[in-house]
């Protein structure tokens, strides 16, 4: 029997379980996962729900307790690794006891990158009262509990994570500055047009954002908590949330020898420079790249299990991305590499409408959507990242791209407008030309307009059309008397 | 000439309707009826047209030999002929070398006569129906949460009360137009239509939110509406707590389906999803209601519990003018369903794998409970083995034209090929009539009495209005005069009314339990709502108020996780086909391309597609295109439209021959239900090079 260690019990370690019972149903692998988190598994990045007050921390477990038991897999959870020989394939934990292994899985993700700032870390080097990180269940717990209290909130990074953190603390009724270094918001993922069409939105909902905002200190006067600005400048803060960056988890790694880089690296079967020991999620760097994203973390852990038990496509070639804000109104979608502006090789299309909060821009390379950024108003951002995805050509229409097209679904107001071979009636095929000609034999009233075409007699949705073009040809036609309707005769063939 | 009151031959809405010959003609009145009120579409209208078509079949025919054409011979000639072939074969190969296949069209009674001369004449497991192409996943996943599967478990007339109303892979606007009155009327009193379809069809223009997913994404689509109605609120956990069990299994799958990835997946907008749930979640009263899109899926039951799970996240079943229904669309898929024509099923929708169901069955059929064959297999698993060396050697085949609505169809030619014996009854030489061996005509609906259920399960009286032409015989007769030559015709009256009331007998203490529904009863106006135990029940127009007919009385959340389609896009084969139907024609179009009037209306088998991907493949409108799979190939004519998706075309399944859209679809089917996935497959398009065009003749 192989025995698979996994270290991490998040997001990429407990799906790599799950994916790897989904396949040995034989249970041939003998299972055993650590995580230093005491809580069972949880979906982590639902904690921006559980901030926001949408849900609990008890609504986000992802696989419960009684999942292993039935699936005989050893969990131990608030177990830290803290070495791994790899010559005796052991792993040791910080309480002192080891497990074995065949195959060791490395799924530790990262850590939240606080910046050394005075105030924010007290003597012993913990974060000081007030500070938070924003990772796990426990960051988010000790958030929530000092905003209860907070009239002003700081948070420290306007990145994806910050701007989520400072949106679910707006909504707790709490004022939200967002301090960012960088010149706009999100400097990874969008440009500053989209930057600059970012910050009015929040500003909409009470975030606040100052660019290049730098923090030199957090400091406290009689009951007033504040940070000072490098620029001088005090800003009131009952609690501040630091999302500023990770730094992939790789100490294990990097202490038991294995290739290091920015992240433990990994090859196109995510192994590591051991070949008894693999790497998943956010640990893991894949040709140069470092993803902070669960998408390619789940596809990791689908290679892996692919790997250790056989199957097939146990092949990772890299992940496209495709980012997405998760704040209530506040819809943002980036992909690829949407900074880019005309240049000799790609075309750009752009859409900017800054007071509706609107901002669009789609990349394009040889026929290929290679980025695109939607903000806003966004009825077409399945269509974009399908595209995006796939590879597929961009249509040479590009603006069906930015906006929606109405389909066939267009209402006709004035009957003179329809064309004649149009359908009227769907439900029994009458068109136009029908019920023109049927009037004119002498067919005055939708009723007996009825009695001869039948339309109308199906869901009679086509009540309003048909009289409306009854009267239309009364009103074009205002001194014929009506005949007296010939005997309209049901038409049975 | 007296009129007679009846319903329209085709679809599950069952749409009232008179009958009356005035001078040489036949005329149609609608009548007001709840599921129709007074309304037809062209189909009704017209369905009159069938019953004097020159093409009738008015005499049985046969052939001798594979290579000899078809014959008329006498009714003797070909009834004796099938007996004598049928005991050949048992003798040579058993009694599993018949096989038999019916239909969702069939009355009740046929239904029931069909499944018990399989089991009882033929001592045959092999049986099934293309309600296995229909109905089969919702059915299943019914049966799972609820205990029972009855389309609507609601009147139809409740729909018009809602406040919302998701309807998913649904083109009621074409497939059931007079069902839009109930949509309408919803939508009047201010309800909110909600249509998830890959395609903007003429019912999705009608609807304040249309989302419009990735073909076999439907799942996805389920899973993440569950996880925004937990997240934004409007999960009802009050009902939760009281009426269900299994919800946090359910969750545990649906919180990995965040909205952003179910976009992702499906290529709906977040925001849609959630404008979507609050409609639903915010309203009084909300229904959820799939059809075919969501369930011809080889994991259409998943699909269709995926909804129910919403649906009963939301607290909406059993609940006034709110709940979970599946829109039947056989004239008598649901009672089809119900009485034996499926492989593990007995009258009264019991199981024949249980042996108090088989010992009361066989009971009403005075044999030994061990006489009863066990469960046989799945309408498309029977026509994949039919001919091949453990399969069936011969097929009878009433109320259906596999070759057309089968998927895979090419695989079925030949399965049908390889038989000793085929013998269809029909009332036309269908392209499957046209294989056979022995092709015995038989009766229409206007020219024989009977009951049919329809979607809401209401069991309700078909009258004779006709007689049917000499030498044309009922289904009925048709099986009691083969009975006879298996020694046991008494055990098979031609009656229909003397059926009805075995069937009564025999579905009595079943989940469909008829036994209250007389005969009279049945005609009243309204007909009669199942379960009706007894004479004095007033029958259940609406199911599930106090409990549900599970163990426990609770209705159960089943855990499902989404999965990708069997044959995705890839660089070969780029595009999704979906398939469907169109409003002027019925099924195979056996009946419907020969009225005159509907194939004016829809003369020719088509290929959707959008501007783009047409302008992309230099094709124009009207163009000859070809569309081909791994399995087949089917052409059509092209119509531009920008209401389906650019990734994903679209072709009716009702014609034959080269405009064969089941030459093109796959047989993965649904590990339960195994329902095939019609909906979706991998094709390429191109034009018909102009040499080859052909011009499929629609009226024969
Ligand atoms: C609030 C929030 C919102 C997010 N939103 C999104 C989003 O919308 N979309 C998206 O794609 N991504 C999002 N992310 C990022 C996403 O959560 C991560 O990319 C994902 O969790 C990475 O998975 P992982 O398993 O690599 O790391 P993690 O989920 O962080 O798991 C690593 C686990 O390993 C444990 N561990 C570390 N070292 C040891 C050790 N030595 N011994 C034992 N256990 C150890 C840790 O305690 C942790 O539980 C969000 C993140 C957060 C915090």
């Amino acid at each position: 029997m192989t025995r698979v260690v996994v270290v991490g019990n998040g997001m990429a370690g407990s799906r790599v379980v799950e994916e790897l019972r989904a396949r040995d149903l034989q249970r041939a692998l003998d299972i055993c996962v650590l995580g230093a988190e005491t809580f069972p598994a949880y979906n982590r990045i639902l904690l921006s729900s559980v901030l926001a007050g949408k849900v609990t921390v008890g609504d986000i477990a992802l696989t419960p307790e009684a999942w292993y038991e039935q699936n005989d897999v050893q969990l131990e959870l608030g177990v830290t690794v803290a070495r791994i020989d790899r010559t005796a394939r052991v792993v040791i934990a910080s309480d002192g006891r080891t497990f074995g292994y065949d195959e060791l899985v490395l799924a530790t993700g990262s850590r939240p990158r606080v910046p050394t700032v005075p105030g924010f870390t007290d003597p012993g080097g913990d974060l000081a009262a007030g500070v938070s990180v924003f990772r796990t269940v426990g960051d988010c717990e000790r958030i929530i509990a000092g905003s209860a209290s907070a009239a002003h909130a700081i948070v420290v990074g306007g990145g994806l994570l910050g701007l989520e953190a400072a949106r679910g603390l707006a909504g707790r009724g709490v004022a939200v500055t967002v301090l960012h270094k960088a010149g706009h918001l999100m400097e990874k993922q969008i440009d500053d047009l989209a930057g600059g069409v970012l910050v009015r939105t929040l500003a909409r909902l009470g975030v606040d954002v100052r660019l290049r905002g730098v923090p030199i200190r957090y400091d406290t006067a009689g009951a007033e908590r504040f940070i000072v600005l490098a620029d001088g400048q005090h800003l009131p803060a009952d609690i501040v949330v630091i999302a500023a960056g990770v730094e992939p988890d790789v100490c294990l790694a990097r202490d038991s020898g294995l290739d290091v880089n920015r992240a433990i690296v990994v090859d196109d079967r995510m192994r590591t420079s051991d070949p008894h020991v693999w790497a998943i999620g956010e640990c893991a760097e894949h040709r140069g790249t470092v993803y902070g994203l669960v998408a390619p973390a789940w596809e990791h852990a689908a290679v892996v299990a692919n790997a250790l038990t056989g199957a097939g496509g146990a092949s990772y070639a890299g992940s496209a991305i495709v980012t997405r804000l998760k704040a209530s109104n506040v819809d943002l979608a980036t992909m690829g590499d949407a900074h880019l502006e005309d240049d000799e090789t790609a075309e750009v299309v752009r859409f900017v409408d800054p007071v509706r909060g609107t901002y669009k821009k789609l990349v394009i390379r040889d026929g290929r959507l290679t980025g695109a950024i939607l903000l806003g108003e966004n009825a077409t951002v399945g269509a974009v990242t399908q595209l995006f995805d796939r590879g597929g050509p961009v249509p040479s229409d590009r603006i069906t791209l930015l906006f929606p097209g109405r389909g066939a679904a267009t209402t006709v107001e004035n009957p003179a407008h329809i064309p004649d071979r149009a359908t009227v009636c769907r439900c029994n095929n009458v068109s136009k030309r029908a019920i023109t000609k049927c009037w004119l034999a002498g067919a005055r009233t939708v009723a007996a307009v009825a009695g001869v075409t039948r339309a109308t007699t199906g869901c009679g949705g086509c009540r309003d059309l048909v009289a409306g073009i009854v009267d239309w040809m009364a009103a074009a036609d205002p001194d014929e008397q009506p005949d007296v309707p010939a005997l309209v005769t049901l038409a049975v063939s | 000439m007296t009129a007679t009151a009846t319903h329209c031959p085709y679809c599950a809405l069952q749409c009232g309707m008179t009958l009356e010959r005035v001078d040489d003609r036949i005329a149609i009145t609608p009548r007001d009826f709840p599921t129709n009120r007074g309304g037809l579409c062209q189909k009704g209208w017209t369905s009159a047209d069938l019953l004097s078509s020159p093409e009738r079949l008015t005499t049985p025919l046969m052939r001798q030999t594979r290579a000899a054409p078809l014959l008329p011979v006498t009714w003797d000639e070909a009834l004796d002929r099938v007996a004598a072939d049928v005991r050949r074969l048992q003798a040579e190969s058993g009694p599993d070398s018949i096989a038999v296949f019916g239909g969702g069209g069939l009355t009740n009674e046929k239904s029931y006569a069909l499944g018990k001369f399989a089991r009882v004449a033929l001592r045959t497991s092999k049986i099934d129906y293309n309600g296995r192409f229909c109905m089969s996943s919702a059915a299943a996943a019914g049966n799972k949460a609820f205990g029972v599967d009855r389309g609507l478990p609601f009147p139809v007339t409740d729909i018009g009360t809602a406040h919302a109303i998701l309807l998913v892979g649904s083109n009621v606007a074409e497939t059931m137009p007079p069902f839009v009155q109930h949509l309408a009327d919803a939508q009047r009193s201010g309800g909110a239509l909600i249509v998830a379809d890959p395609r903007r069809t003429p019912t999705a223009q009608s609807a304040a939110v249309h989302l419009q997913l990735t073909p076999g994404t439907d799942l996805a689509l389920a899973l993440g509406l569950l996880h925004l109605a937990m997240t934004d609120g409007y999960v009802d956990k009050e009902y939760i707590a009281d009426r269900t069990t299994g919800f946090d299994d359910v969750w545990r799958r649906a919180v990995t389906w965040w909205p952003e990835r179910v976009e992702r997946v499906t290529g709906v907008p977040v925001e849609q999803m959630r404008e979507a749930v609050r409609l639903l979640g915010s309203a009084e009263r909300a229904m959820i209601l799939t059809a075919r899109g969501a369930e011809q899926q080889s994991k259409g039951t998943d699909t269709v519990s995926g909804f129910i799970n919403l649906a009963l996240a939301l607290g909406l079943p059993g609940r006034p003018g709110s709940g979970y229904g599946c829109l039947t669309g056989q004239g008598n898929g649901q009672g089809g369903r119900e009485h034996g024509q499926k492989a593990d099923q007995l009258p009264g929708y019991r199981k024949i794998d249980d042996p108090a169901a088989r010992e009361h069955v066989a009971g009403v059929w005075g044999i030994d409970a061990s006489e009863l064959p066990g469960a046989g297999v799945s309408a498309y698993e029977l026509l994949d083995s039919l001919g091949t060396v453990d399969g069936p050697r011969a097929l009878l085949v009433f109320g259906s034209n596999v070759v057309v609505s089968a998927p895979n169809a090419r695989r079925v030619d030949e399965r049908l090929a390889a038989l000793d014996l085929l013998v269809v009854a029909d009332l036309v030489l269908s392209e499957t009539a046209a294989r056979a061996d022995v092709v015995l005509p038989v009766a229409q609906w206007a020219e024989e009495d009977g009951t049919m259920t329809n979607l809401e399960g209401r069991v309700l009286r078909r009258n004779k209005a006709f007689e049917p032409p000499p030498g044309v015989r009922t289904d009925l007769e048709v099986l009691s005069g083969l009975a006879d030559r298996f020694g046991c015709g008494e055990k098979f009256p031609a009656d229909p009314a003397a059926v009805f009331a075995e069937l009564r007998r025999a579905s009595a203490g079943g989940i469909a339990d008829y036994a209250g529904v007389t005969w009279e009863r049945a005609a009243s106006t309204g007909g009669v709502f199942w379960p009706c135990p007894d004479e004095s029940h007033p029958g259940t127009p609406r199911l599930f108020r106090e409990s549900f007919p599970t163990p426990d009385g609770r209705a159960r959340f089943v855990e499902v996780e989404h999965r990708p389609v069997a044959e995705d896009i890839d660089q070969d084969y780029p595009l999704y086909l979906t398939t469907g139907r169109v409003l002027a024609h019925y099924q195979s179009g056996a009946q419907t391309r020969r009225v005159r009037a509907l194939v004016d209306a829809s003369p020719e088998p088509f290929v959707e597609a959008h501007p783009e991907l047409a302008l992309r493949y230099g094709l124009h409108e009207g163009d000859a295109v070809r569309v081909t799979s791994r399995r087949g190939t089917a052409e059509g004519v092209l119509r531009v439209t920008e209401t389906i998706r650019t990734d994903t075309l679209f072709m009716p399944f009702h014609w034959s021959g080269a405009g064969r859209a089941n030459s093109v679809t796959s047989d993965a089917l649904d590990p339960t239900s195994k329902m095939p996935e019609f909906k979706i497959c991998a094709v390429r398009l191109e034009a018909v090079p102009a040499e080859a065009v052909q011009h499929d003749v629609a009226v024969s």
